[in-house]
This record gives C-alpha cells, sequence and structure tokens, in this order.
C-alpha cells in the first residue's frame, strides 16, 4: 500500500492496512456500502510533519482526511484536516477516476505538525463501480537532515569600511548569476534542428516481426 | 490535480523547451542583432527598447501566435508523480485495448506477395474499414464498472458502453454560443435572399483585418462564425500557425526525393485507398495526383512522431532481421507511425480546394492530422476522442428524439452503425464541399471535433420523419445515403437552438 519511491520522495514510513469497508454490524450479505477508510499509523508511535500527501485515484469520488497528533497523553482526538474532498466531478462518468493528485500544507484545515495517525475516507456514491480505492500513497518529506537547523548562526564580522560594496549585495547577485548559467547550460531544446537526411533502412527484406 | 502556481510554470518551462532552438527563436535572435544598428535603440536601456522594437515590427505576434498553437496542441501538464503514459491516456483499460497486433502481423504477411515493380493492387485490401473500428470500440469495457445483466441505468442503449463525460445541450449551447440564433453565420446569412449589408460585407471586412494583424487567437475566434471563401487559405494557415518558410519548403522536398528513391508498402495500401474513394467521388476526383503526392510524403515523415507523445496510441515498431528485440534496431513502420485505413485519403482531398501550391497543402494537412483527424481513429477518452464522440451522438439521440432511438434499436437498426462512418471522416466525402469547408471552420475555431456528433444527431433529427417509417437497417440506411444536398449552419442552429425540449 506504500508504493514504490519516486525520485526525491519518501513513502509513509507506517504500517498501512488495504481500505476497510464500512458494515453495518449483523448484516447478512456483504453490502456494497460506498464508504471505506484507510488507516495508517507510525510505527513505535512516532510522529512526523505531514507537507504533503501524493497519491492515485482509483475512483473515489471525495476524500476526507483525518488526523490524530502528538500531544498531552490520553485518549486523542481526531480532527478533521480535510473535508469531502471532490475528486472526481461526475461521480457516475470516468472522469478524474485514475488521475494523480497532490493535497498540500495549505489545503488542509489545521496544521500537520507531528502527526501520529492518518486515516482517509473515501467515498463513492455511485453504484456503478465495483471497487474503488486509492493507490500508490506517498509523503513526500522535504530533505534537509534535522541536525542542519541546529548549526550556530555564525558571528557577524566586523563591518568592512564605507567604501566596498555590500557583501551580501554582491553575493545575491552572483548567486543569480550562476543560478542563470547553471538554469541556461541544462536546458535542452526540444524543438527539431531538421535533419534532412535518412538514417536507417527500409529495405524491405531487413524486417522481420514479432 | 496541480495547483494553479505550479501549473502555471510547467506550462511556461514546457512551453519554452519547446520554442527555444526552433527557427523562430533565431529569427528573433537576428532580428534583435539587427536593430542594434537602429538609432533609437539606446545602451541604457536595451532591454526595454528591443522589445519596443520587436512588438512595432510584429515579431512579437509571431511569438505569440507560436506560444498559443503550443497551448492549443498540448495538453496540460500533468501531475509530476504521473508517468508518461498516464498523460497520453489516463485510463488503464483504454490504454490495453489499442489496436492488436494481429493486425500489424497481417500487414507484414503481405510482404511475400508484393511485385517488385508495381504494386499489384489486387492483392490488398485495406488494413481495416471503419465498420471493423466499429466493433472494437463496442467491446471496449471497463473492469471495474457494473455492467450487470438486469437493464438498468448503467447499461447504455447504444453501442457504446464506456461511461465517459460527455456534455448535454446547455452544456454544448454554452461551448457554442457563437452558433446561436442571434448571431450571424457564414452558411446562413450569406445565402442569395439576404442583403449583404446586413451581415456579410461587415463580415469579409472584420476578417481582412484579421489577416492584416496576424493574430492567430483572434482568428481563430473569427472563423467560429464561418470564413469567407476568398480568406479562408489564409485564415487556415494563421490558425495552424503555419508560415510556409524557405526551410518548411526544403523539408517538403527532401520528403519528396524519398519518395522518389525509397519504396514503401505502405505506399501501395495509399494507391489503393486513392483509388477506390477520392477518385471514385465526383468533386475530388481532379485532385488525384496532389493526393498521391501529399499522402506518400506524409507516411514517410517522422516528424509525425512527436504527436504520440499526447495522442493515446502508439506507433508500430518492426526490428532489423535478426536483432529482435535489441532497441538500436528498433524502426517505426512505417516512418511516420500511422497505418492508413480505408479512406484515410478523404482527410487530404477538401484541402486540395484550397491550397494548389504541394508543400503549402502537405504542411497544413500535417498539422490538421496532428491536431484533429489523429483523435478520430485511435482509442482515448479525450473528450474529442472517436469513443467520446459516439456517446455524445448516442446521448444527444437519444436524450432528444427518445422516440426515434427506441424504433431504430427495435428494428436492428442502431444509429450509431449508420453515423460513425461519417464522423470517423470528419463528414469528408458525404457533404457537399462547401457545408464541409463551414463544418471544418468551426472545428477549428472551437479546436474540437465535437461538433461532428451534433451534426450527425442534427441530420437524424432532421430526417426524423422518414426515419420512423423504415422496417429495416437496409431501409435506415438508404434515407441517409445522400447528404449533399444538406445544409450544415441551418441544421446545427436548429438542433442546439431551436429544439423545444
Amino acid at each position: 500500500m506504500s508504493g514504490a519511491a519516486g525520485p526525491g520522495r519518501a513513502p509513509l514510513p507506517c504500517a498501512a492496512r488495504a481500505a476497510a469497508a464500512l458494515q453495518l454490524p449483523g448484516g447478512a450479505e456483504a453490502a456494497r456500502p460506498g464508504v471505506a477508510v484507510i488507516d495508517l499509523r507510525f510505527p513505535r508511535g512516532g510522529a512526523a510533519d505531514v507537507h504533503e500527501i501524493v497519491f492515485k485515484n482509483f475512483y473515489t469520488a471525495f476524500l476526507s482526511v483525518r488526523v490524530q497528533r502528538a500531544g498531552p497523553p490520553g485518549p486523542r482526538r481526531w480532527v478533521t484536516c480535510l473535508r469531502d474532498h471532490r475528486l472526481m466531478p461526475s461521480p457516475h462518468t470516468e472522469e478524474g477516476s485514475q488521475d494523480y493528485f497532490s493535497l498540500r500544507h495549505h489545503q488542509m484545515l489545521c496544521d500537520m505538525e507531528q502527526v501520529t495517525a492518518l486515516r482517509f475516507i473515501l467515498r463513492q456514491p455511485s453504484p456503478a463501480w465495483l471497487h474503488f480505492s486509492i493507490e500508490e500513497l506517498q509523503s513526500p518529506q522535504k530533505d534537509f537532515p534535522s541536525w542542519l537547523s541546529q548549526l550556530t548562526p555564525p558571528e557577524q564580522p566586523a563591518s568592512p569600511h564605507g567604501e566596498l560594496p555590500d557583501p551580501e549585495k554582491v553575493s545575491t547577485e552572483v548567486q543569480q548569476m550562476w543560478v542563470l548559467t547553471e538554469v541556461i547550460r541544462a536546458r535542452q531544446a526540444a524543438a527539431r534542428i531538421g535533419r534532412f537526411d535518412v538514417d536507417g533502412c527500409y529495405d524491405v527484406n531487413l524486417l522481420s516481426y514479432t | 490535480m496541480l495547483d494553479p502556481d505550479s501549473g502555471l510554470s510547467l506550462t511556461i518551462a514546457r512551453i519554452v523547451r519547446r520554442l527555444q532552438g526552433s527557427s523562430l527563436h533565431s529569427q528573433l535572435e537576428r532580428q534583435a542583432r539587427v536593430s542594434l544598428h537602429k538609432p533609437e535603440i539606446k545602451l541604457e536601456s536595451l532591454k526595454e527598447d528591443i522589445k519596443d522594437f520587436l512588438k512595432t515590427s510584429g515579431w512579437e505576434k509571431k511569438l505569440q501566435n507560436a506560444v498559443y498553437s503550443e497551448l492549443n496542441v498540448f495538453p496540460s501538464p500533468c501531475h509530476p508523480a504521473a508517468p508518461p503514459e498516464h498523460m497520453k491516456e489516463p485510463l488503464a483499460y483504454m490504454r490495453k485495448a489499442q489496436r492488436p497486433a494481429s493486425e500489424q502481423k497481417e500487414l507484414l504477411n503481405k510482404w511475400n506477395e508484393m511485385g517488385t515493380d508495381e504494386p499489384d493492387l489486387s492483392l490488398f485490401r485495406p488494413v481495416y474499414a471503419p465498420k471493423d473500428f466499429l466493433e472494437v470500440l463496442m467491446n471496449l469495457r471497463n473492469p471495474n464498472y457494473e455492467n450487470g445483466e438486469q437493464p438498468s441505468f448503467r447499461n447504455h442503449l447504444g453501442l457504446i458502453q464506456v461511461p465517459l463525460k460527455v456534455k448535454d445541450i446547455p452544456e454544448l449551447k454554452e461551448d457554442f454560443s457563437e452558433l446561436g440564433l442571434n448571431t450571424g453565420q457564414l452558411g446562413i446569412d450569406d445565402s442569395a435572399q439576404v442583403p449583404p449589408e446586413f451581415f456579410e460585407n461587415e463580415h469579409v471586412r472584420v476578417g481582412q483585418k484579421v489577416l492584416a494583424e496576424q493574430d492567430s487567437a483572434a482568428a481563430q475566434q473569427y472563423v467560429r462564425q464561418g470564413c469567407p471563401t476568398a480568406l479562408r487559405a489564409d485564415l487556415w494557415a494563421l490558425i495552424l500557425n503555419i508560415s510556409n518558410q524557405p526551410e518548411d519548403i526544403l523539408y517538403y522536398e527532401q520528403l519528396k526525393s524519398n519518395v522518389i528513391q525509397y519504396d514503401l508498402l505502405v505506399d501501395s495500401l495509399i494507391y489503393k485507398d486513392v483509388k477506390l474513394t477520392a477518385s471514385n467521388d465526383d468533386y475530388y476526383f481532379v485532385f488525384e495526383d496532389y493526393l498521391y503526392q501529399v499522402l506518400l510524403c506524409f507516411s514517410r515523415d517522422t516528424s509525425v512522431l512527436e504527436h504520440f507523445t499526447y495522442s493515446s496510441a502508439t506507433p508500430p515498431k518492426s526490428y532489423i532481421r535478426g536483432k529482435l528485440g535489441i532497441e538500436e534496431y528498433a524502426v517505426f513502420y512505417p516512418p511516420n507511425g500511422v497505418i492508413p485505413f480505408h479512406g484515410f485519403s478523404m482527410y487530404v482531398a477538401p484541402l486540395c480546394f484550397l491550397y494548389h501550391e504541394p508543400s503549402k497543402l502537405y504542411q497544413i494537412f500535417r498539422e490538421m492530422y496532428v491536431r484533429f483527424f489523429f483523435r478520430l481513429h485511435s482509442i482515448s477518452s479525450h473528450p474529442s476522442g472517436i469513443v467520446s464522440l459516439c456517446l455524445l451522438f448516442e446521448t444527444l439521440l437519444q436524450t432528444h428524439l427518445p422516440q426515434l432511438f427506441y424504433h431504430l434499436r427495435e428494428i436492428g437498426a442502431q444509429p450509431l452503425r449508420i453515423s460513425f462512418k461519417w464522423m470517423v471522416r470528419a463528414f469528408s466525402g458525404y457533404l457537399a464541399t462547401d457545408q464541409l469547408l463551414l463544418l471544418w471552420d468551426r472545428i477549428l475555431g472551437y479546436n474540437s471535433l465535437e461538433i461532428l456528433a451534433v451534426l450527425a444527431a442534427a441530420v437524424f433529427a432532421f430526417r426524423a420523419v422518414n426515419l420512423m417509417e423504415v422496417t429495416s437497417l437496409a431501409a435506415a440506411e438508404a434515407v441517409l445515403a445522400d447528404l449533399s444536398t444538406l445544409k450544415v449552419m441551418p441544421l446545427l442552429q436548429i438542433f442546439l437552438f431551436a429544439t423545444v425540449t
């Protein structure tokens, strides 16, 4: 369920379970209720900041997300951070049914710091679909290690002589120039150069086919 | 889903990457360098002065047109996590439903029958006809969709069983608002009974102004009300951003020399197709030579392969003998990746009325193909793809002519069986040429093929009275066999804006 890690992206380091459908107690046959829940819990009671959630939809129409945060001991409350987010504009039709989605920090209703558990509530009101779920759940982490933020700030150097240019200004400008040259060097043009030669040969006798 | 800011910067980055290194880019650089000699360019405000110069000399407009054309052709960027095949076609089961390898193998088996000097046409039959394609579309199923045995709202009454989102008439009315009853149209308001001062003269004047400005976006908006015949060739070239530069002419000449030097198996398919369709048509038989010139070059043009980045189809691949499976020895066959089907030459034939220079005709056709026509014979969930068009046609007919739809279904004449061939060919060869060109004006103006489905439904609505009396598929086809007397714009207007629901 956590899926493969893409570049710069770490799967949610937690124990995941498959989507569990809501059932009425004592129900005789398995109904299709149209609501399913996926619970994710960090192992060993750990907690992490969640900046972004990326997933691939599979015929889910609406998504709600609730989090449990690390806090004072005692019964923990679930806090809703996303309510009825619409994934499929028209639940009976295919639009948006297999698309990739990102949920970002600024779309959430509450803080996503020190989260211990996540609950995804999936709703699909249309009876037309046999299964619905979300796949490839990932949470890209900001990749600077924690020790970096604990460096002591450098001491302020003695202020230079008045005629010298301000070092901050110079360094920003030099940095901008450097970034620009890097970008230009790295950018590959996608336009065709328009080679006018025919490479390869389409002689009939040479080709075979699987 | 991307939030708007990152989507915008991704789009900008993609357009810059595509335009950088193109001939427009080098021309702009050359112009900027030349402008340095001009007295009004001052060193202190160099950047602004050059920008102003480019604006006044019309180069900024060319750049705007190029950016606009890129925006029109390429879909909006996908989520960064999405793999590239997701951008071509988001639905997995449609990706898997592409044309099977068996048909490609059939093409290969015919090699042994090929004559050495001239193609023996009697041994060839077309790779597939629209009828076969319809069978494939009918069998498209979403494995996650509940197609139960009992009839329910989930089972579509028509032939297409895929639940794609299609527009209904109120949405179509809004999208095609320029076709409304209160707006002047060419095809209606330029008929002999209407004095030209009311609409036609003013429309032609506006058209000439648009051409003088050389603005693609304005031309696309203008063409929604129809194109005057005299201006049509230039306006279409402006919308498609074709300028017929010397290097384009050179490219065409290069393709022509490839035709002369190398022989391809698809050439025989093309010869056969032209002989069977365009040469038999009263309007297009005179253009037979043009058709060969364009289509034979088209099948050798590898720049057409670029459209496969946003098309759901993949070009057929083959390997040099003995090197099966090794990627360096893989080639696309035919070189442009498109196997022509029966009726393919009809996409080119109407354009021969507009363009007489082979290289310009070729470029216009190629651009029209990679923007619109490829969607008519590949399986995808795009709103302009043939699957959506078929579903739109059937939904419109069911919603607004339920009695007719039920009657036709009862006698075993599913309406889509009759209208499919019209839509796959974009009505080319079925309508009179002037009416067809008015229809294709709107395709260019709205950048979508949905109008084909609306017209098909409008034709059924027009002949509804006769169709209610038929009792077999053959009789229904006979009623709808001849469309050459139909006037396209009044039909569309009545169906969209004047039908009482």
